[in-house]
């Protein structure tokens, strides 16, 4: 099978002289990026992973993107996704799926997967993703990459195609913690073109100058309800981990936040309905594409049936399902349920991170999945983000970092830190203390 | 679609109030699956009621005048417009 990283091989110089924002000298100069398909790049198509928007070319670039070129980085490529973001293996990539570097013939995790696997195969020295439910922590976990998930608020979403507005941060994937926080600070900051951005600077010189692997008194808090699930030898590998950050000088207690138990049907619940407003737009008339059958009178018919041709399994499931969550007489019973255990889980954290400096966990409860093993039952896949969605429904900002390969398939394990909101710096010093032998 | 009987028809509602149209297949489909799923979301309900704090701000910036993207540009998208504007289908 072809690797099929990116959906669209196009580069964008950021150092081109015909570009007058670009800086030759600026932080990124010479540092390639693959920047996830659902993040908007001026004249260049950005398909979301989607049949809908395959002839798609904005005509703007993110703010992301902006900022990239500004600061000199050349984009070598749109990678592969899962369909608007919706999955976590990237096989509902209307595309092909691509395959994991770290672990051919697995998936590479979703749904930033092609990301993650830019970064794992060396096609580029970074990557952009998107985190609306873990979909840069999971693939950096089974690609054996960094991946960072920022606090909302902390990053710009000004041209990210929106799935879920309330839950996703587009993030940084590199190979080592350094890289990803050299990533992050370009992207972070400030934007009027997104209200819900924050003036939130780093405390030390930037969030690279963190990566120090001084955890030295650092205290880990781990959620005995994140390893319950999770498979003997990704649990294994996780305690290694644990003991190497212990034998540099950080200590570790267990703690249990009650509310996780309900995170995921919570997560679920708001994501698809935010989906099924998001994608209203996705109607044939702005975007494309073509109608090819021509109803007569009925604009509703017509609409529907762009839709259908459009969209694929995973995005149709999740905007019904979110459709019919926000329904007369059942929003109180699924939507409103669910916005109390997202203040539950707030809480929870709040509560953990006020006796320890980061919480830890396996990012992932299992190892990358063969490729086909998991598409046919959706509610599985779903129970697979147990252990990242409770941080976008905090708003919080985590990291998955390399901790390891498990003993009984040699898979790749990844750690996750979670740590205070604003805390990326706490996160990028703890997580380089694992690349520190 | 009410949570014990999740049936074919409830189905068919829901994607028509989403403008989806679907085929037979995936009405079967999907009555399986979605039957799965809301047994799972119905777990919500052991959730207690919460103190929601939202420590929430309002962001305002002036109300300026300023550029936006040019009229070309916004269409040059879509599938069909006529004298400047989107081309949607009928309205019946």
């Amino acid at each position: 099978m072809a690797a099929n990283i990116f959906i669209t091989d196009e580069r964008i110089e950021g150092d081109d002289t015909e570009n007058e924002d670009a800086d030759a000298d600026g932080p990124l100069a010479g540092r390639t990026v693959a920047v996830k398909d659902n993040i908007s790049t001026k004249g260049v198509a950005t398909t979301c992973g989607s049949a809908m928007l395959e002839e798609y070319v904005p005509p703007y670039d993110a703010t992301v993107i902006s900022r990239l070129k500004e600061a000199g980085a050349t984009i070598v490529g749109k990678a592969n996704m899962d369909e608007f973001g919706m999955g976590s293996t990237t096989e509902t990539s209307a595309f092909g799926p691509t395959d994991n570097p770290a672990a051919p013939g697995h998936v590479p995790g979703g749904s930033s997967g092609g990301s993650a696997a830019a970064v794992a195969a060396g096609e580029a020295d970074l990557a952009l993703g998107s985190d609306t439910g873990g979909s840069i922590r999971c693939p950096a976990a089974f690609c054996g990459v960094v991946g960072i998930k920022p606090t909302y608020g902390l990053v710009s979403r000004y041209g990210l195609v929106a799935y879920g507005n309330s839950l996703e941060q587009i993030g940084p994937f590199g190979e080592t913690v350094e890289d990803a926080a050299a990533l992050l600070d370009v992207i972070a900051g400030p934007d009027e073109r997104d209200a819900t951005t924050r003036d939130a600077a780093p405390d030390g010189e930037s969030y690279a100058a963190a990566a120090t692997g001084d955890v030295d008194g650092l205290t880990i808090g781990v959620p005995t309800e994140l390893l319950e699930g999770a498979d003997e030898d990704v649990v294994d590998t996780f305690w290694d981990a644990i003991a190497d950050l212990e034998a540099q000088g950080a200590e570790y207690h267990e703690v249990s936040l009650p509310s996780v138990e309900h995170a995921v049907e919570a997560y679920y619940v708001i994501a698809m309905s935010e989906a099924s407003s998001n994608l209203a737009r996705f109607d044939g008339v702005r975007y494309g594409p073509e109608t090819e059958t021509e109803t007569e009178g009925n604009w509703n018919e017509t609409f529907s049936q762009v839709r259908k041709d459009g969209f694929g399994d995973e995005v149709k499931r999740r905007i019904l399902l979110g459709t019919y969550a926000l329904s007369a007489g059942y929003h109180d019973k699924y939507y409103k349920k669910a916005q109390d255990a997202r203040a539950w889980v707030k809480q929870d954290f709040d509560e953990a991170l006020s006796e320890a400096d980061v919480l830890a966990s396996p990012t992932m409860p299992v190892t990358p999945f063969e490729q086909g093993e998991s598409l046919d039952d959706p509610l599985q896949m779903y129970l697979a983000d147990a252990n990242t969605v409770p941080v976008n429904l905090a708003d919080l900002p985590a990291i998955s970092v390399p901790a390891g390969e498990s003993d009984a398939d040699g898979l790749p394990v990844g750690l996750q830190l979670v740590g205070p909101a604003f805390g990326e710096e706490r996160l990028i010093r703890a997580a380089s203390a694992l690349e520190f032998e | 679609m009410s949570d014990d009987a999740v049936n074919p028809e409830a189905v068919r509602h829901v994607a028509e109030l989403a403008r989806v149209d679907l085929d037979d297949e995936e009405v079967e489909a999907f009555t399986g699956q979605f039957a799965d799923i809301l047994e799972y979301f119905e777990t919500l309900d052991e959730v207690p009621e919460v103190e929601r704090e939202a420590a929430l701000t309002n962001v305002m910036r002036p109300d300026e005048e300023r550029d936006s993207l040019d009229r070309e540009e916004a269409l040059r998208n879509a599938p069909e417009t006529e004298d400047g504007f989107f081309k949607g289908p009928n309205v019946s």
